[in-house]
């Protein structure tokens, strides 16, 4: 693990619980994210992965512990959502963007509405943050126009554009065929290269082994197991790891 | 261009029928009474009259729809707001004002408002048409709420989650993301709406508002010929036909097109 490159805590879970009625989805949850760094989160099916990402971002209340992220707490009933929400983006598997505004547009729309930049200043950077997807020339397509990779890029353009401290990626591979997955994981790889603080959930084994400092393996909504790529990947400490380990890879 | 042709073709269609309910009439006047020729004249004399009380009925019509379509679609938001009373008090007017028919609520409105009231002093009129275009606008309003609430409810929650992961607030959310997209859906049964108040305001004639419907009847009177009251009925019936069929003309071919692109 090359923590010599990650900066401050910017994001620190402790002891958090998140329940649907009588169910508990998620229990005694602990997690540091630092400044630059990759996390990557995996687990079975129905481990509370996506619920865990909507948690951070304010999207779900939890029940029990706390998140703070930059400081602040999350789950603090005095606090603005929304300053935690523009400090956090997520890109969702589906990607849901929005139909009626082109690619340009769908990026333009949260800073112009909720920050409210300047428009012109903010279609430059825009126009910036497209071409970094490598989609300059779709800039007027609408969703329906574009493939799945070239919407799910888009999103990560539109996320991108609210300059957050942190992105979360829940399975934004899931639905693409292997060709456009390789387009998506390309620019989640520059991003995270260049610095940008990711919290992926994937089922991308190989992926999450070379891009992550930091693999947590999850189970029935704990957290089994973390540590650095080589360590979760290679020498699994827990034998619920070794067991999923084997059934995916 | 496919819906320019379509609704070109609706008013030739219309425009035909309406030949053909003028042409029998006139038929059924000639056999009726030897001057046939003196029908068709008093159709032309009175054609004016009958038009200008048409005319308010689309007044009537057009105000009662914007009227109605203001006050629904804050109805029709409430309808889904989070804030349980303020969804229960909005769903329960909905309900009353959609499921009560038109006739009762305009005898009520012209009823229970005033038919002059004071401000500053001033004693202002409020004539009888001005009140059964607010007798009309209950029901619209209720229809509207209904129309606003389905149309945001067939947007998928992806999208608010959407929004508001990228930090929308709510009201940012329902008019710059929801209603945009919703507008697709509302419109054909909005327009359908239209067409079915428009279709409704000889209603008014029955409160006493000097409608087509009450010329029509005033030309009868006048007249006091039995022959004409087929052709006299058949014009206004023309004069509805011709406005409401490329209404409800667009209404489809709109529809038609949500389908294709859903
Ligand atoms: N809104 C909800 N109401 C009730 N239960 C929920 C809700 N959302 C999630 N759950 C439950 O919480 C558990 C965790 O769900 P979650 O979506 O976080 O899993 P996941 O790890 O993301 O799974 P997957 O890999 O399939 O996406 C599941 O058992 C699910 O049924
Ligand atoms: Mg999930």
């Amino acid at each position: 693990m090359d923590h010599h490159k990650l900066g401050a805590p910017i994001i620190v879970i402790k002891g958090v619980e998140k329940r649907f009625g009588e169910t508990v989805v998620l229990r005694e949850i602990d997690m540091v994210v630092h400044r630059g760094e990759t996390v990557c989160i995996i687990g079975p099916s129905g481990s509370g992965k996506s619920t865990l990402l909507r948690c951070i971002n304010a999207l779900a209340p939890i029940n029990k512990g706390s998140i703070l992220v930059d400081g602040v707490e999350v789950n603090d009933p005095k606090l603005d959502k929304l300053a935690v929400r523009r400090k956090v983006g997520i890109v969702f598997q589906q990607y849901n963007l929005f139909p009626h505004k082109t690619a340009l547009q769908n990026v333009m729309m949260a800073p112009v509405t909720v920050l409210k930049q300047d428009p012109r200043e903010v279609e430059a950077r825009a126009r910036a943050l497209l071409k970094r997807v490598r989609l300059e020339d779709k800039a007027g397509s609408y969703p329906g126009e574009l493939s799945g990779g070239q919407q799910q890029r888009v999103a990560i353009a539109r996320s991108l554009a609210m300059n957050p401290l942190v992105i979360l990626f829940d399975e934004v591979t899931a639905a693409l065929d292997p060709e456009t997955k390789k387009e998506v994981l390309v620019t989640i790889r520059e991003l995270a290269a260049d610095g940008m603080t990711c919290i992926l959930v994937t089922h991308e084994m190989a992926f999450a082994r070379e891009i992550a400092d930091t693999v947590y393996f999850t189970d029935g909504g704990v957290i089994v197991e973390s540590g650095p790529p080589s360590q979760i990947f290679q020498a699994p400490q827990n034998p619920r790891t070794r067991a999923f380990l084997d059934l995916v890879l | 261009m496919f819906e320019t042709k379509l609704t070109a073709r609706g008013v030739a269609i219309a425009f035909a029928a309406a030949a053909f309910v003028a042409a029998v009439s006139l038929a059924h006047a000639e056999t009726a009474s030897p001057a046939a020729a003196s029908i068709l004249s008093l159709v032309v004399k009175w054609l004016p009259l009958i038009f200008t009380g048409f005319l308010l009925n689309l007044l009537v019509s057009v105000l009662s729809m914007a009227i109605g379509t203001v006050a629904g679609v804050p109805l029709g938001l409430a309808q889904i707001a989070r804030h349980r009373v303020v969804q229960r008090c909005a769903s329960a007017v909905t309900q009353f004002t959609r499921n009560a028919p038109w006739l009762v609520l305009l005898f009520l409105t012209m009823f229970l408002l005033p038919f002059q009231f004071r401000l500053f002093g001033q004693s202002i009129p409020f004539p009888a048409w001005i009140k059964a275009v607010i007798g009309l606008a209950i029901p619209v309003m209720g229809n509207v709420s209904e129309i606003v609430r389905g149309g945001v409810l067939s947007i998928p929650r992806a999208q608010w989650e959407s929004a508001e992961s990228l930090a929308f607030s709510p009201t940012q959310t329902v008019f710059k993301i929801i209603l945009p997209q919703a507008l697709k859906r509302m419109l054909p049964p909005w327009m359908n709406l239209y067409a079915i108040l428009a279709m409704a305001t000889p209603l008014i004639a029955i409160v006493g508002v000097q409608d087509g419907l009450t010329d029509v009847r005033g030309a009868l009177v006048a007249e006091n010929r039995t022959d004409l009251l087929l052709p006299l009925y058949a014009t206004l019936l023309a004069m509805f036909f011709i406005y409401c069929y490329p209404i409800a003309m667009a209404t489809r071919a709109l529809e038609r097109r949500a389908e294709v692109k859903f």
